[in-house]
């Protein structure tokens, strides 16, 4: 929801940033403010899981020029769980497998580590298992996820929800979303999509990466935005999301030189 | 004996022990046993990093600590609280100290009579009289070895433990070896049989009392004979100064099954050695193996595992966890003789090296000899997966508690297989303060 007088969360300004010596972003420009929720739209390749890493502080994107500021602050050099502390959170697009590491073992320590740092109440282990259940209704997980190791042979649907999961036990001020929809069907897509929307409120924001506007439906977003070679292209409200699906991104470009043509 | 070792080590060691009064209690096969090993000690030398299976341990080290044999314990030099505080109360325990079995100090805390436990001189009357003669020496040879050839020399008494035929022995058996002070060599010995159906889980568990540097030269024979099924848990947990130098030998007969899980936690140099026979139809294994080790530390495994006969069964994890300046290795040999059609044959190592300085070196060797069989290995030696470490500290977590719980996790796997929960929890425990480094 946009509304004038909520306060900028994430402000990005002119970010570059390289991975093994390549540039990947080329100049992002993007501000964010509470409450709002985003789409980044962009054919694969474009840049878009990068952009969502770099903001989370995957330590092998280097930023080599701009600046990123969460809440006023600049967090280029922070660890990533400083900026998880912060309230910076990740859903990846493709969920890391730890064999060995029980899930609840490993949500609750997530969990107790980001509460002592924001000076929260941490949980005992009956006291979080009671707790993460009910979260787990939310996404209408199985208890049974929780004795298995941290995304172990789970299925792409049941990764993507455990992520939402993490989310909803973390409580982000900015969530990043990327391609949370892929390897969804159509229930899991509405179950998940219900999730975040009660999740999302006025004091935070979304940022929802995807190539398809399928998610969007249920998801309804604020600002699109379609990145294309390490840059925002364009940015416009979610009627451009209909618009690129109907068209496809080609369209862009195609209207790009109209509109050239025209001045 | 009027022959000189060609090895002064070797020969210091002969001295000393002739100085000694031999035991008053024996019988003539074990004195037999020690003479003929004692005889081929001095015919032998100390390995040195030349000898293949010596290549990446160099043990010459031990040459500079001349240990005498501890000379005999007496039971009250410690008292049982002592000895009780690394035991589980439900356990029956045999303990050990500094080689010489201490029946005082043991406790078969059960009235199961389908257990017999008793020194290896103790064996002279009734129907267990042949067992020494029998069992005893004939899978730990000593013609090649001298590390075997020393313990059987030098053993102080041996403890020998029988399970009786179909009986189901639902305590561990635990045997607790103590190392009570520095600059003593222990050669302690040990005979496990599992008679035909018996099952029965051993845990064998070194310790030690001080800080300094001693020397275990283990010597163990296990007979699983046909249909048994025999689990053997192997705690290494010695001082981090010590030489710990084992050899373990596992004969399983016909549909017997032998569980052998290892854990090499302590000691500066140890050198474990396990040759597991499968000699009956249808015999399985499932060995499994952690090392976990940092500074300058250096563990080594070599196993053997000989399919002899058809339709045998093995199953083989090896993990080592390696940081500082630590050296981990492993050595992984899978026969199959030219009889074991059907053989099913597993085997992984897989090696976490935590620091620059660490250093692993594997060795895996399949030698097949039967056209009709399923083997299939591998190794692969890492580093902690930066993605996994990236998930985790976009979690919040700290990166060395990330770094920690991979690790653990790492090393979880193993832990995991130990079939004694009071065990298991204690070797969790310590698993994580360990890993909880940084
Ligand atoms: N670790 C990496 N090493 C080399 N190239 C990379 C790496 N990560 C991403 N890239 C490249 O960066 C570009 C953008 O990738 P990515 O951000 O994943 O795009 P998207 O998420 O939009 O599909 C691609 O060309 C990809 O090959
Ligand atoms: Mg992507």
């Amino acid at each position: 929801m946009i509304d004038a007088n909520s306060k900028t969360l994430l402000e990005v300004h002119d970010l570059h940033a390289t991975v093994g010596g390549i540039e990947i972003l080329k100049g992002v420009n993007l501000t964010v403010r509470t409450g709002e929720i985003h789409a980044i739209m962009g054919l694969n390749g474009s840049g878009k899981s990068t952009f969502s890493k770099v903001l989370a502080g995957h330590p092998s994107y280097e930023i080599t020029r701009g600046t990123v500021l969460f809440d006023g602050q600049d967090i280029s050099a922070l660890a990533p769980e400083e900026r998880a502390q912060a309230g910076v959170f990740l859903a990846f697009q493709y969920p890391v497998e730890i064999p060995g590491v029980a899930n609840n073992q490993f949500l609750r320590l997530a969990y107790n580590t980001v509460q002592g740092k924001r000076g929260k109440e941490e949980l005992d282990p009956l006291e979080f298992d009671d707790f993460v259940r009910e979260k787990m209704k939310l996404l209408k997980m199985s208890p049974d996820f929780l004795d298995r190791s941290v995304n172990e042979g789970f299925s792409g649907g049941e990764k993507k929800r455990n992520e939402i999961l993490q989310m909803a036990l973390l409580e982000p001020r900015l969530a990043l979303l990327d391609e949370t929809d892929s390897g969804l069907d159509i229930d899991a897509l509405r179950i998940v999509a219900n999730g975040v929307n009660q999740l999302a409120n006025k004091d935070n924001a979304l940022i929802l990466v995807t190539h398809y506007q399928r998610l969007l439906d249920y998801i309804v977003p604020d600002y699109v935005h379609v990145m294309e070679a390490g840059r925002i292209i364009r940015t416009s409200g979610k009627e451009l999301a209909q618009e690129l699906e109907t068209h496809g991104y080609d369209w862009i470009h195609a209207s790009d030189r109209v509109a050239g043509a025209q001045s | 004996m009027n022959t000189v070792a060609r090895d002064d080590y070797l020969e210091r060691l002969i001295e000393s022990w002739k100085k000694e009064i031999s035991p008053a209690r024996s019988i003539p096969y074990l004195d037999q046993l020690r003479a003929n090993a004692l005889g081929r000690v001095e015919l032998l030398r100390l390995p040195t990093i030349r000898d293949e299976e010596w290549r990446f341990t160099d043990i010459s080290s031990l040459r500079n600590t001349p240990f005498p044999r501890a000379s005999a314990v007496a039971s009250t030099d410690l008292d049982d609280q002592r000895v009780d505080a690394f035991l589980d109360e439900t356990a029956c325990k045999l303990v050990f100290i500094d080689g010489q079995y201490m029946p005082g100090l043991s406790n078969l805390a059960t009235d199961d009579d389908s257990i017999t436990v008793c020194s290896l001189s103790e064996l002279t009357t009734g129907a267990r009289a042949h067992i020494a003669e029998q069992y005893l020496g004939q899978l730990a040879s000593f013609q090649e070895n001298v590390f075997v050839a020393l313990n059987t020399a030098l053993m102080h008494e041996g403890v020998c433990i029988v399970v009786s035929a179909d009986a189901a022995v639902k305590v561990p058996l635990h045997i607790l070896y103590i190392s009570s002070s520095k600059d003593v060599a222990a050669y302690p010995r040990c005979l496990l049989i599992a008679e035909m159906g018996a099952r029965v889980t051993l845990v064998e568990e070194y310790v030690a009392l001080h800080e300094g540097v001693s020397l275990t030269n283990a010597v163990m024979e296990v007979y699983v004979m046909d249909s048994a099924s025999v689990n053997h848990v192997r705690v290494q947990h010695e001082s981090q100064q010590a030489f710990h130098i084992a050899n373990s030998f596992a004969q399983v007969a016909k549909a017997a099954h032998y569980d052998s899980l290892n854990l090499a936690l302590g000691a500066r140099i140890s050198r474990f050695d396990e040759r597991i026979t499968l000699a009956g139809e249808n015999a399985e294994c499932e060995v499994d193996g952690l090392a976990l080790i940092a500074d300058r530390q250096l563990a080594d495994t070599h196993t053997f595992i000989d399919h002899a006969l058809p339709y045998g069964k093995s199953r083989q994890l090896h993990k080592c966890i390696v940081d500082g300046n630590a050296h981990g290795v492993f050595s992984g040999k899978i026969m199959v003789r030219p009889h074991a059609q059907l053989t099913d044959a597993r085997q992984l190592n897989r090696s976490l090296l935590l620091s620059d300085k660490a250093r692993m070196d594997t060795k895996p060797q399949l030698e097949i000899f039967a056209d009709d069989v399923k083997c299939a290995h591998g190794a692969t030696v890492g580093q902690l997966d930066k993605e996994s470490l990236f998930y985790l500290q976009s979690r919040g977590l700290a990166e060395v508690a990330a770094r920690n719980l991979l690790t653990y996790a790492f090393g979880g796997e193993i832990i995991d297989r130990v079939v004694v929960p009071s065990l298991k929890r204690r070797l969790e425990e310590y698993i994580l303060a360990r890993t909880r480094i940084g």
